[in-house]
């Protein structure tokens, strides 16, 4: 490794090539940089670790939710499959997702550093992980590619790479994905890998298997769910507990509570992920919950207004975004009282869009967008009233 | 006394090595150096020449800036070398040191009954005024400008710092002394800041015609900036002074027997030092014999030597020189080594305030740091990590974003007269990104402190 370091610096011939060179050999060994100016000793963390922690917290999700690829695939086909055989189906349904995420997205943030001369910057590794998990397990690669590109290139590189970003990068990608190629990404189809709901009368599936999501049968029937996408369920809490444990349609990574629950615990443990703003996500979901549910009988024709809020809590991306998504600090609230304001408004928007709008039964992503938007207006006014604490001393000062 | 102040906010970093409260007389050392860095904004002029002879408070540096003090040199000799840098800047007077000190046989003021300017100019003269700095900017004070107080904390909570009860065994007369001296030349009010179980010494708790504050917590509870910000905060256009205690007692003794005594017990700590103890030596003093070679283990990459504390003290090589204000030399090995897949590893053996390494389940451990990085210069990412160390009701990231666009107005708003850089140490410390941030303040305030001097020079219409 040292032996091949002079080529890449200045004057080398590869010198282009630095930040490439950079990045594999700060991958391989922590850097041997030594303090310069400031101070002599400093924490061990380091980016690298920061992400690599994130990305371990994902794990549980991640893996729950490869199991569960596997078992609505079974579930629809009517078949009993053995545990390792629905594990390795999934697995070989959402793998290829994840390489194409990391394979395209990695690519197009090398390409930026070599142009600009930028160190890599290890912001990706996390995102690279999140789009597939906020995805459907059928969804075209080549469309996740598209996606990933719109998503390092407008969200983040436009802006001057890691750090820098006003939206979050995984949830442009989704964004992307749901704008443009809506019929992939939204309805009743899209959720059961093996295109067998698509295929409709050719395919295998159970008769009247529908394979839609608990979401969309809350806008139906509200919270009386029996039974899911032609699978029916004993009692209320069966249902709730598949909800829970993440055996039910949707995203790759979002169905399972349970697993993400985990990776919350990783995240505060390891002080990496604010719980300040998970706290506050999950409190504004219930208030708004609580809320509508005030209203439902006014609105007979709205089911969704009834459900127990804490379903919010159980089905869709809610706490998949609570959770990783809000979480990330470069389109968060900066500060500590703007990260409760933040957290808290994304939770009650969430269940505003889930309940109140028609068209579709998930919120989270909109949510979680508008107000990466509106974050910088929260930290904004936080500060002035510090700034004005400070001046009225001033000005206490000037009078006496 | 009023109420105990908690510093909750903070970090006592866990380093081995701390130094062992025996003391050591260090030999006198060869070369001795006055380095006019160690002095902030000043605009150095050279009072002695090659081969000029000096006694232990002769004048030989003055600051064009602020005539109104000069400083003097610490022991007796012949000036050898006036070091300069780019564009002629002076950066050390080097003296050869005479075995026995002699000193300047000064006259003895009578400052009981001197008046508060004749008290400046004598202390001015006689070079005790160079202890004298103000918050904010750390620069030495300027006599026309009077502070709202004079602040003195008794006690250092930096990593491994001295014990500064202990660096005031048999000055406590002196010090007594000197807060009079300082209550008179200021006319301002004289703080005394204690810490709860740092200070129990009576020449602290009982010390009189001062004001007392006690504290209690963690580092940076030490810091002159962090007491005056929950004291008495520091507005726009006000200043305070700060001494530390052993400078207190210096001013005391030049006071009353007209003496300029340098002499100082320097903490010599670190884990590379053997074993740590207290050196008696001179200001100015060489590293090599205060940290001496036969004290210290060797290191692959070397050994750093530091004047001062390792998050605020200066590199110097051995070959350098204890700073003005320190009272601690710290020595680390060299953190040039690289680690394979460092960043995957359970890290039994890092420190670190996240919890993202094993070693949080040690909670009791020290550490030998080294001077590694441990990670390379990124854009600012994770948030909430400085707020964990900074004890004041500042916004640090959003006041080093003002100065990193150069917004003055809105650096102001944010407080920036209310911080040094030093209360950032801590925030350089936990970065993930590792953002030096506090040179970043160090250059704000020479910024603000340069619009300073020139409006004092500027005439009154």
């Amino acid at each position: 490794m040292d032996k091949l370091e002079p080529n890449f610096q200045e004057g080398g011939k590869l010198h282009k090539y630095w930040p490439l060179y950079d990045g594999f050999a700060t991958f391989l060994f922590t850097p041997g940089h030594a303090t310069g100016r400031g101070a002599h000793i400093r924490d061990s963390i380091d980016l690298k670790r920061t992400m690599a922690m994130v990305i371990l917290a994902m794990v549980p999700a991640m893996l729950l939710g490869m199991y569960n690829v596997g078992f609505q695939h079974f579930r629809a086909l009517g078949e009993d499959a053995a545990f390792m055989d629905t594990f390795l189906y999934g697995a070989l349904k959402v793998l290829p997702l994840i390489i194409v995420s990391y394979g395209v997205g990695l690519g197009v943030e090398f390409l930026f550093c070599i142009i600009k001369g930028h160190q890599i910057n290890e912001g990706f590794l996390v995102s690279g992980m999140l789009i597939p998990l906020v995805c459907p397990p059928d969804l075209p690669l080549w469309m996740l590619a598209v996606a990933v590109i719109f998503a390092v290139v407008i969200g983040k590189e436009v802006f001057g790479g890691t750090g820098m970003n006003v939206l979050n990068v995984a949830l442009t990608a989704r964004a992307f994905l749901f704008f443009a190629y809506p019929a992939d990404i939204s309805g009743d189809k899209v959720w059961i890998s093996g295109n067998l709901v698509a295929a409709g009368e050719n395919s295998n599936v159970v008769d009247g298997y529908t394979g839609e999501t608990a979401l969309a049968q809350f806008a139906k029937v509200g919270g009386e769910v029996t039974h899911l996408g032609g699978v029916a369920y004993d009692s209320l809490s069966d249902f709730l507990m598949a909800g829970f444990i993440g055996l039910v349609p949707g995203s790759v990574g979002e169905t399972s509570a349970l697993g993400i629950l985990l990776g919350a615990l990783i995240l505060i443990a390891t002080g990496i992920g604010s719980w300040r703003i998970m706290l506050s996500v999950v409190a504004g979901g219930l208030a708004m919950g609580y809320l509508l549910n005030g209203v439902a009988g006014m609105f007979p024709d709205n089911p969704y207004l009834a459900i127990p809020p804490f379903y919010h809590l159980i089905f869709g991306g809610f706490a998949f975004g609570a959770v990783f998504m809000a979480t990330d600090p470069v389109t968060a609230s900066q500060t500590p009282t703007g990260k409760y304001i933040y957290g808290f408004l994304i939770g009650v928007l969430a269940v505003i869009i889930r309940v109140l709008n028609p068209a579709y039964p998930e919120g989270m992503m909109l949510a979680i967008l508008f107000m990466n938007v509106m974050a910088p207006l929260i930290d904004h006014y936080v500060i002035q009233s510090n700034i004005k604490r400070r001046l009225k001393r001033t000005k206490v000062l000037a009078h006496a | 006394m009023g109420n105990t102040i908690n510093i909750r906010k903070g970090l006592d970093i866990r380093l081995v090595g701390e130094a062992d409260k025996v003391i050591v007389q260090g030999q006198m050392p060869e070369i001795v150096a006055i380095k006019p860095t160690d002095f902030v904004g000043i605009r150095p002029k050279a009072l002695v020449n090659v081969g000029d002879e000096v006694l232990a408070g002769t004048p030989v540096l003055m600051d064009k800036h602020n005539p109104a003090y000069q400083v003097v040199s610490p022991v007796s000799g012949e000036v050898v070398e006036l070091v300069r840098g780019a564009k002629r800047k002076l950066l050390a007077i080097k003296i050869l040191a005479d075995k026995e000190t002699r000193y300047l046989d000064a006259p003895v003021v009578d400052w009981k009954a001197a008046s508060q300017e004749e008290l400046c100019s004598y202390l001015g003269d006689r070079g005790a005024w160079a202890f004298i700095r103000t918050k904010p900017y750390d620069a030495v004070a300027f006599p026309d400008i009077k502070p709202k107080a004079v602040f003195v904390s008794a006690f250092d909570t930096a990593p491994l710092a001295a014990d500064v009860e202990f660096l005031m065994q048999g000055k406590e007369n002196d010090f007594a002394v000197g807060l009079e001296v300082l209550a008179k030349a200021s006319g301002a009010k004289v703080r005394l800041n204690l810490h709860d179980k740092l200070n129990t010494n009576k020449v602290f708790t009982e010390a009189q015609g001062v004001e007392k504050h006690l504290f209690s917590g963690k580092h940076p509870a030490g810091s002159v900036t962090v007491q005056a910000h929950h004291i008495d905060p520091i507005n726009r256009g006000e200043f305070i002074w700060y001494v530390h205690p052993v400078d207190v007692a210096l001013i005391g003794k030049l006071c009353s027997t007209g003496q300029f005594d340098a002499t100082r017990l320097v903490a010599v700590a670190g884990p590379k030092v053997k074993k740590g103890k207290y050196m008696r030596t001179v200001l100015g003093a060489q590293l090599k014999h205060i940290a001496t070679e036969d004290n210290l283990e060797d290191s692959t990459f070397g050994n750093r030597y530091i004047s001062g504390n390792v998050l605020t003290g200066d590199k110097e090589g051995p070959e350098g020189y204890l700073g003005m204000f320190h009272h601690q030399v710290t020595v680390l090995a060299e953190g040039k080594h690289k680690e394979f897949f460092g960043w995957a590893a359970p890290g039994l053996n890092k420190f670190s305030v996240s919890r993202t390494f094993f070693s949080w389940l040690m909670p009791g451990k020290k550490y030998a740091l080294t001077t590694n990085k441990n990670g390379e210069e990124r854009a600012f990412v994770v948030t909430g990590e400085y707020d964990k160390v900074f004890p004041m009701a500042i916004y640090p990231v959003q006041l080093l974003k003002a100065i990193h666009t150069g917004d003055i107005e809105l650096q102001e708003q944010l407080g920036i007269y209310e911080v040094s850089p030093e209360d950032f140490a801590l925030c350089e410390f936990v970065c993930t990104s590792k953002i030096e941030s506090q040179q970043m303040v160090r250059q704000a305030h020479e910024l603000l402190y340069g619009e300073l001097v020139q409006s004092m020079k500027e005439p009154v219409h």
